[in-house]
């Protein structure tokens, strides 16, 4: 994909926003990776009751009014946030820009869950006469929202939209920003994911009656892949959007370049609702390092999607190891062991968490890991502690969701 | 209720709404949208504050008795008065 490429070609992150449970800007977020900082803990859900949850504290009024905030959604909101703070990280100031050509692509696991339980409860004390129910309704609910309300808190009139991939969905905003720069749609893309789900009492339920939802005494515990007393999926919000802009604009504007998007693949599984499967992930891992024109040992940095559900979490170990081998040379990590399950939010949360690899040669742990599963064995898993490496050229971020939705994306240093 | 208290009621619904605007000035017989920023989304939300609060319906036709605040108090008395 990268080889002979000529600037206008490639695709660059010049800007991260973001808000996770345990930080609320890339630098933040790095440090509690790096130190071992969960960020979930309890909840009180409607109908539920207790439950661990990972929850965001950024501050809504940073970039909105109280009255957004009243119309919209939270997902809404954590996008707007999101997205200004990647405009001020990639140092774009919108009054000089044409804002016609700028692309709002957000992935999302699910919209409108949040808003239809709250209203079905709102109008229970009603007897459920539905004269009682909102007309705010319809603009929360639509699937674009998360989006829309980013265009209209900025001005932005190019295209916004989000892109329902269950929790592959923050890498596929991403991947299709990038497609939507070498279409030559837009000029600059705001492109990740974001997640409110932890409003919804269904997503938990539902998980719960899956037996997939994590549960632990020490909420800081109850997120952890791979080990063999792992549980389930911690629900958690957040989101995390990147300013994409290509090569050569990034080096006419003189912008800090994080990194360059050298592959990615999306692909489906098409056979299971729920369970993943090893031969498509696979197939989808190596269609990502195929089209970045590297081989498995070229990359340094593994980000699983492992969520902690006892199949997930196998079969993924199982697709690495046909892909990398018992030993690989991939050091290996997992970012939910530390904010749970971020949703749409995950794949772009989690590949954020590791741009600094980059630059300080560190990666993260998976945390929580007290007794590995055996059939989760993973040659370079990095368990607790940070490791420090001599080389950090290619990462790459499994992401994979729902309905056998497949998303892998491969970064790789910038270097001109 | 008396006059004074269904003006505040109102009053109270509209800070609700348009949480960001300041009402200590805002004069009894000017319409309420031309002095604070309230749209139409924001009317409905008066309309339907004043059903789940009060349990008054205000039919679309009349809509426009509502626009200044002390037309709201005139309409809204022989409704609120025995609340």
């Amino acid at each position: 994909m990268v080889a002979n490429r000529s600037d206008e070609t490639r695709v660059v992150i010049t800007g991260v926003g973001l808000t996770a449970p345990n930080g609320n800007n890339l630098a933040e977020f790095r440090k509690s990776l790096l130190t071992g900082k969960s960020g979930i803990q309890k909840l009180n859900i409607r109908y539920i009751g207790e439950v661990v949850a990972g929850l965001c504290d950024f501050d809504p009024l940073k970039y909105q009014k109280k009255k957004e905030l009243r119309r919209g959604t939270r997902a809404g909101s954590i996008a707007v946030y999101c997205a200004q703070e990647a405009l001020a990280d990639a140092r774009l100031d919108l009054a000089c820009a044409d804002k016609s050509r700028i692309g709002v692509y957000l992935g999302i696991t699910e919209h409108g869950t949040v808003e239809t339980e709250n209203e079905v409860y709102e109008i229970k004390q009603f007897d459920y006469d539905v004269k009682y129910w909102s007309h705010h309704h319809n603009p929360r609910v639509v699937a674009n929202n998360p989006a829309g309300e980013v265009t209209l808190n900025l001005g932005i009139t190019g295209p916004h939209y989000t892109l329902g991939a269950a929790c592959a969905g923050g890498n596929i905003g991403l991947i299709h920003g990038l497609q939507m720069l070498l279409l030559n749609e837009v000029n600059l893309a705001l492109a990740g994911g974001v997640s409110e789900s932890t409003g919804s009492f269904g997503i938990f339920a539902g998980f719960r009656s899956e037996g997939a939802l994590a549960s632990h005494p020490d909420p800081e515990k109850a997120s952890r892949p791979f080990d063999k007393d792992r549980n389930g999926v911690v629900v958690s919000e957040g989101g995390c959007v990147f300013v994409l802009e290509r090569l050569s604009d990034a080096i006419t504007r003189g912008a800090k370049i994080y990194c360059e998007i050298v592959g990615y693949a999306i692909n489906s599984d098409a056979s299971d609702f729920i369970f993943p499967d090893r031969e498509r992930q696979i197939q989808c891992i190596r269609l990502a390092l195929n089209k970045a024109g590297i081989s498995p040992e070229d990359i340094d940095i593994i980000n699983t999607h492992g969520t902690g559900t006892v199949e997930g979490d196998t079969v993924e170990c199982q697709a690495i190891r046909e892909v990398f081998g018992e030993s690989p040379h991939a050091h290996i990590n997992n970012t939910k062991s530390f904010i749970g399950h971020a949703m749409g939010a995950a794949g772009a949360l989690e590949l954020a968490g590791n741009l600094p690899s980059f630059e300080d040669y560190l990666v993260h742990p998976t945390i929580n890991l007290d007794h590995l599963d055996p059939k989760c064995p993973l040659g370079s898993l990095v368990i607790n502690e940070p490791r420090r490496i001599d080389k950090v050229d290619y990462i790459l971020n499994n992401s994979f969701g729902m309905l056998g939705i497949n998303s892998v994306v491969v970064v790789k240093r910038f270097d001109k | 209720m008396t006059k004074e208290q269904i003006r505040a009621a109102v009053l109270e619904i509209i800070a609700q709404i348009i949480p960001d605007e300041d009402l200590s000035n805002l004069k009894g017989d000017v319409p309420i949208r031309e002095q604070v920023e309230l749209d139409s989304m924001d009317f409905l939300d008066i309309i339907m504050e004043l059903r789940k609060r009060y349990g008054i319906e205000v039919p679309e036709s009349e809509y426009m008795q509502l626009a200044t605040l002390d037309g709201s108090v005139a309409y809204l008395e022989p409704r609120m008065r025995n609340l």
